[in-house]
């Protein structure tokens, strides 16, 4: 059984049909990642599976249950995280109370053991814990914002642009910290502009194009494809 | 009149400013919305009071009790009824929804209880105590007492538990703190339940001073005490506090001067200068817009 099986999911914002119809799996493990221009539904269709907006008709099943009708903090409690588009730190509180707000949902013994694991994975975290959020760089608010998002314990990761805005450099490091969370058993949905970096360590991917997926393969095909290769990869 | 008794009255008045300026900050700070009807829970609270010791007979301790569990309820009711189907709504509607209800429940007091000022009880029975020589009112100093606890107890609960943690989080993006697990309307309701308890208390301690309800009695108390929070820099804790303390200064510094009827007019004067001055308000934050 996949871990999360969206089938011909239909959102609109108004009279505007931002994703029509598409259907994907995930399977225990993997890195999926959806690539596609701007307004393609990527983002709209993660914020619909944190259910953060309503679908129109199709099925989010996560672990066998539906999650359609679920509210968004009733979600993070069943395992599922989404480290939003821009981050979207607290900026006015400090690096551990957001962590703190991360783990809303666990107990505090769960926090305590869940935070020295996300400092671990991201000393400069531990170095800033009395800082406000917002005096942060633009790297170290993407750390945040995943580490504020594995402070629920998800086992499915969904992550929406985390390299956007970030130097090359540092996006190869958060790459790389993606894989390495996979490694270390957590399932990842990965949303991104950059295909080519996404593709690389994606095992899956789908191509959304205007509300629909034009093609799916594994993550090595579509960085090989032809098509996908001129839309997305430049050249 | 000495100036410690002055500086006494402008104490206690700033502080019942103060306190009912705490719940319009705290849901100004949660979901952007004057709430217009904050003034008239406080009447609500006065009438409570009323109703208990003087139609009752009750003891003095209920009366604070059930005003104080009165105005809660009254506050999260009102959330629940008027505001919270709006949420998504233009902030404009919601607006004019809290003067609706503003209005609702001076017209509702004034069919149940009638136009004329009901006399609320003295709550304790020694009006003054002698300190050194000098008689000092009692009324006074328990109303500065209770805001000064108030508020620190308001401030820990803020910045210390997760709830407080909750609120600030919501109060600077509700979205993402959804996506924390954070449940936005249980922690909208209890801002709400948090902001009226201190009106129901600010109404205990107003009839303390004044000693009488009236329909009407909200709307300047209301009005000043927004204009404190504005002040201080609405959405701010400390602001609200320092905003009240210095609204009732002004008001017992001017009538000390035998100005008293132009009370009201330096209150608003106050604010003028402030907004041309710093509009963000003394200790408020430049707000930046969210993209």
């Amino acid at each position: 059984m996949a871990l999360l099986s969206v089938k011909d999911l239909h959102v609109s914002y108004g009279a505007i049909k931002a994703v029509q119809g598409i259907s994907f799996d995930i399977e225990q493990g993997e890195i999926v990642t959806l690539i596609g221009a701007n307004g393609a539904g990527k983002s709209t269709t993660l914020n619909t599976i944190a259910g953060i907006v309503k679908p129109d008709s199709g099925s989010i099943e996560f672990k066998g249950e539906s999650l359609v009708g679920v509210k968004a903090h009733k979600i993070v409690e069943k395992g599922l995280a989404l480290c939003p588009e821009g981050r979207r730190v607290f900026s006015q509180m400090t690096v551990a109370e957001n962590l703190q707000m991360g783990g809303y949902t666990r107990t505090d013994s769960e926090n305590a053991e869940t935070l020295q694991v996300v400092y671990e994975r991201f000393p400069r975290l531990k170095e800033r814990m009395n800082q406000t959020a917002g005096t942060l760089s633009g790297g170290e608010q993407q750390m945040l914002a995943m580490g504020r998002a594995l402070m629920s314990k998800p086992e499915l990761l969904m992550l929406d642009e985390p390299s956007m805005g970030l130097a090359p450099i540092l996006v190869q490091e958060i790459f790389d910290i993606i894989e390495e969370l996979n490694k270390q058993g957590t399932t990842i949905l990965l949303v991104e502009q950059n295909a080519s970096m996404a593709l690389s360590i994606a095992n899956r991917g789908y191509v959304l194009e205007v509300g629909h997926i034009s093609k799916t393969g594994t993550g090595q095909d579509l960085l090989h494809d032809d098509d996908v290769r001129k839309a997305y990869l430049g050249g | 009149m000495t100036f410690l008794t002055q500086l006494l009255n402008g104490l206690q008045l700033g502080s019942i400013y103060a306190l009912v300026a705490l719940g319009y900050t705290m849901v100004y700070g949660i979901i952007l919305l004057l709430n217009f009807a904050h003034g008239d829970i406080i009447m609500v609270g006065a009438y409570i009071s009323w109703i208990v010791m003087a139609k009752l007979g009750m003891s003095p301790a209920l009366a604070v009790v059930l005003s104080v569990a009165g105005c809660t309820l009254l506050g999260v009711l009102i959330d629940k009824v008027a505001y919270a189907p709006l949420r998504n709504a233009p902030r404009l509607s919601i607006l004019i929804t809290a003067i609706g209800v503003s209005y609702f429940l001076e017209n509702g007091a004034q069919l149940v209880f009638g136009a004329d000022a009901k006399v609320v009880p003295a709550f304790i029975s020694t009006s003054t105590i002698k300190v050194g020589g000098v008689s000092l009112s009692l009324n006074a100093i328990i109303t500065i007492i209770v805001t000064a606890v108030c508020t620190v107890v308001l401030q820990l609960l803020v910045q210390k538990t997760k709830l407080g943690k909750a609120m600030r989080a919501v109060s600077e993006d509700m979205g993402a703190a959804r996506l924390m697990g954070i449940n936005v309307n249980t922690t909208i309701s209890f801002t709400f339940a948090l902001g009226s308890a201190l009106a129901g208390i600010g109404a205990v301690l107003y009839s303390m001073a004044y000693s009488q309800a009236t329909p009407t009695m909200g709307i300047m108390l209301g009005t000043k005490a927004f204009v404190a929070a504005v002040l201080g820099g609405i959405g701010s804790i400390p602001g609200a506090v320092i905003g009240g303390l210095l609204v009732g200064f002004a008001e017992v510094f001017v009538s000390a001067l035998g100005l008293s009827v132009w009370k009201d007019a330096v209150v608003f004067l106050l604010l003028i200068i402030v907004l041309v001055v710093k509009p963000t308000g003394i200790l408020g934050r430049t707000m930046n817009e969210k993209v």
